[in-house]
């Protein structure tokens, strides 16, 4: 990160770094460096909607994954949610509903393991404003090396679940219209129980490293990046958490409900999207409220918020302590992700848990088919926020239409909400604008865990920008690396 | 008892019947000669060239060669090796391949060939031709993105189903499979039992609705590499 002055004050804007994908941020700033605008910008391509224009539909499971090399699986299974109507196979048998929870919950699992250990535990550890020769992940696991290692070992504990649940770590191709193509061996089950006590034991320790972090800094995150907002995500039946499946349920800032149980089919009527000129990517609110305020925040933070309680006993226990630091009304510090976030981890670690001692697992009754319909609309939660994925086809098999709105299209106004907030209280009126203050920046980006590549449907090519802004709002320069 | 010939294949001594073609002659013998048009119990079609040996010193496409007595063959050498290499690099910059959401990945031959040739990526820029889809049967779909006009179907449907429902249009760059319609495969006899579908080596004819059910790890190649189902010290080898 570069600062620069001349006549006309100018600031360079560097790429979001430790992100998944790239994005850039523009900061514009008057003569007395007062933050006039600060934007997030993610361009959107939609690539992939025309790319899968009459293909037949019982490829989208496999072939949506080459939107993400992040989480694939996430996509492998929401399009699989909505093919499953095409063919009237939504009543899963339970060995298939529980394979693709599996693996649903290895690939929760691995990702936030990853963001939290990898991308932001030298934030946490070595604070926003350290030497950025420190602040990094080899800079953790010189300094906490066992910290290093239980994020790697975690890591690949979920990359096995996926393994055997889809075949492959990536690209794989376990759901399949109605169904799921393999069941869980006795010795595939096995493999995954013996380290099972461990990944428990990790968790618990990973939610209370997120939790020390946000209770010893409380005061800070009730500021950093904090807005009031609505949050979004499906929740089961009986309001418990439930990341794979359920009835869409918007809260609003005090916590009173928008909408609740909202049938899955149905969210066009509830959600739409809006288009910014300055912005290729869309923002999407709830309908009842309009874009100006229907906006809303989805992920691991906006699920604890939403939901009324979490069915595995660990993971409950520490909602619950997650909640009274706002007296049960919905958390809005965008910091307090990341304990979501480790709160989600031990939870779908006691869903793996209580998945490999199920025999249903061991099941072969693997596929269901029922009336065919010619549209689907599939919607899970996805690592980092909900996902939707909507299809139609001819009579031929060919899909016709498609409409994906992932988690990072959600957060994109929220994103944009923490990054002027963070501006404002960080750069405004600073005389020099340093490398730390921008990292403050990016921190709060980090925070929504944003996949720009899935974001920007791009099939895996996002260039990165960097731009400068002069006190006239003008673009001075403009770099770009693929 | 009949008349036998031997012949030499990379050194190697074997049996062969007048009357059979160089590539069976091979694979009674356990000897493996890499092919793609070439399929047990079709005609003869010399297509692809991947068969391609050296006979006497001269090249030819062993699943059309009659054997002689007294052949030598060079099959396994390196010229050879990178000829074949060649051709299936030009294959797949030819087409549409899109490997990692094939339906028919782990089962299809040329991706098969590609990894047993060592093959990462193509040295020829890819060409990313418009094909059609032809997806109006009911229970067949044809993707000419992946058809490598190996004309095994041609073959099948014309002498097993005794139907003709298949055959190629057009020239050099513009050849490409046809129905026996005035467009579509719906107005053709085509039905889901046709041996016409268990034939094509891609996924460029398929069977609709049975995508992705053999799990990853128990597809075709998966395990062993495309051929290791002919290579063995077959009966007809002379030691
Ligand atoms: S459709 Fe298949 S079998 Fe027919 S010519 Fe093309 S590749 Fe060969
Ligand atoms: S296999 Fe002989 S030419 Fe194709």
């Amino acid at each position: 990160m570069v600062t620069t002055k001349d006549k006309t004050r100018r600031i360079v804007i560097s790429p979001v770094t430790r992100v998944e994908g790239h994005g850039k941020v523009s900061i514009l700033l008057d003569e007395e460096n007062n933050v006039q605008q600060a934007r997030l910008h993610i361009v959107e391509f939609r690539g992939f909607e025309r790319f899968i224009q009459g293909r037949p539909y019982w490829e989208m499971p496999v072939a949506v994954q080459r939107l993400c090399g992040i989480c694939p699986v996430s996509h492998h299974l929401c399009a699989a949610k909505a093919v499953d109507r095409l063919v009237g196979g939504e009543q899963l048998t339970p060995t298939a509903e529980k394979m693709r929870r599996l693996m649903h919950y290895g690939q929760i699992f691995q990702s936030h393991v990853l963001h939290f250990f990898h991308l932001c535990s030298p934030d946490l550890l070595f604070g926003f404003d350290a030497d950025p020769k420190i602040r990094n992940v080899i800079g953790v696991a010189a300094k906490y090396p066992d910290l290093a290692k239980q994020g790697i070992f975690m890591r690949k504990y979920g990359q096995e679940v996926i393994r055997l649940t889809a075949g492959k770590k990536i690209h794989g191709t376990g759901a399949i219209p109605g169904g799921i193509n393999k069941n869980l061996s006795i010795e595939e089950r096995d493999e995954l129980l013996a380290d099972l006590d461990q990944m428990i034991a990790w968790s618990l320790g990973a939610v209370k490293i997120a939790r020390d972090y946000t209770m010893d800094h409380i005061e800070i995150a009730k500021l950093f990046g904090s807005f009031e907002s609505n949050h979004l995500s499906i929740v089961r039946g009986d309001g418990a958490m439930d990341l794979y499946d359920g009835g869409l349920r918007a809260i609003d800032r005090d916590g009173k409900k928008i909408f609740d149980q909202v049938d899955n089919q149905d969210y066009l009527s509830y959600i739409a999207e809006e288009v910014r000129d300055w912005s290729y990517m869309k923002f999407p609110f709830i309908k009842s409220i309009g874009p100006e305020n229907g906006w809303y925040r989805v992920g691991p933070l906006a699920r604890i918020n939403t939901c009324d309680f979490i069915d595995t006993p660990e993971a409950e226990s520490a909602r619950k302590e997650f909640m009274a630091v706002t007296q049960g009304k919905p958390n809005h510090m965008t910091l307090a992700y990341h304990w979501a976030r480790m709160i989600e981890v031990l939870h779908a670690i006691e869903k793996i848990a209580e998945l490999l001692h199920d025999p249903d697992l061991q099941g072969t009754d693997l596929v269901v088919r029922g009336d065919r319909r010619d549209e689907g609309v599939g919607i899970l939660e996805a690592p980092r926020g909900t996902l939707f994925h909507h299809y139609r086809i001819n009579k031929d098999d060919q899909v016709t239409m498609c409409n994906l709105i992932v988690s990072t299209t959600s957060n994109n106004e929220p994103m944009n909400r923490a990054v002027q907030r963070v501006a404002q209280d960080h750069l405004s009126g600073k005389p020099e604008i340093s490398e730390a203050m921008l990292n403050h920046v990016e921190v709060a980006i980090r925070a929504y865990d944003p996949c720009l590549s899935c974001a920007t449907h791009a099939m895996g090519q996002m260039p990165l920008s960097v731009i400068l802004v002069d006190a006239n709002g003008e673009i001075i320069d403009e770099k770009t690396k693929q | 008892m009949s008349q036998t010939y031997t012949i030499h294949i990379d050194g190697v001594a074997i049996q062969a019947l007048p009357g059979q073609k160089l590539i069976e002659a091979a694979d009674a013998a356990g000897i493996y000669i890499p092919r793609l048009c070439h399929k047990r119990g079709l005609e003869p079609f010399g297509a692809c060239r991947l068969c391609t040996v050296l006979v006497n010193g001269r090249p030819g496409t062993a699943c059309t060669t009659p054997v002689a007595d007294g052949m030598v063959v060079e099959n396994d050498i390196e010229s050879l090796r990178e000829f074949r290499k060649q051709i299936i690099e030009m294959l797949f910059v030819e087409g549409n391949h899109f490997c990692m959401f094939c339906e028919m990945s782990g089962n299809c031959e040329l991706q098969a060939m590609a990894y047993r040739f060592g093959i990462t990526a193509p040295r020829y820029p890819y060409i990313w031709p418009h094909r059609e889809i032809d997806a109006s049967h009911p229970d067949i779909l044809i993707d000419r993105n992946r058809c490598i006009l190996c004309g095994r179907c041609v073959r099948a449907s014309r002498d097993i189903d005794g139907k003709h429902v298949y055959d190629f249009v057009g020239r050099g760059a513009h050849k490409q499979i046809a129905v026996n319609a005035a467009a579509r495969l719906a107005d053709t006899n085509a039905d889901v039992t046709d041996e016409a579908l268990n034939v094509c080596p891609v996924g460029a004819l398929l069977k609709k609705r049975t995508a992705f059910q053999v799990p990853i790890g128990r597809r075709l190649y998966d395990l062993k590499p495309i051929g290791s189902e002919i290579e063995s010290d077959g009966s007809t080898r002379i030691d």
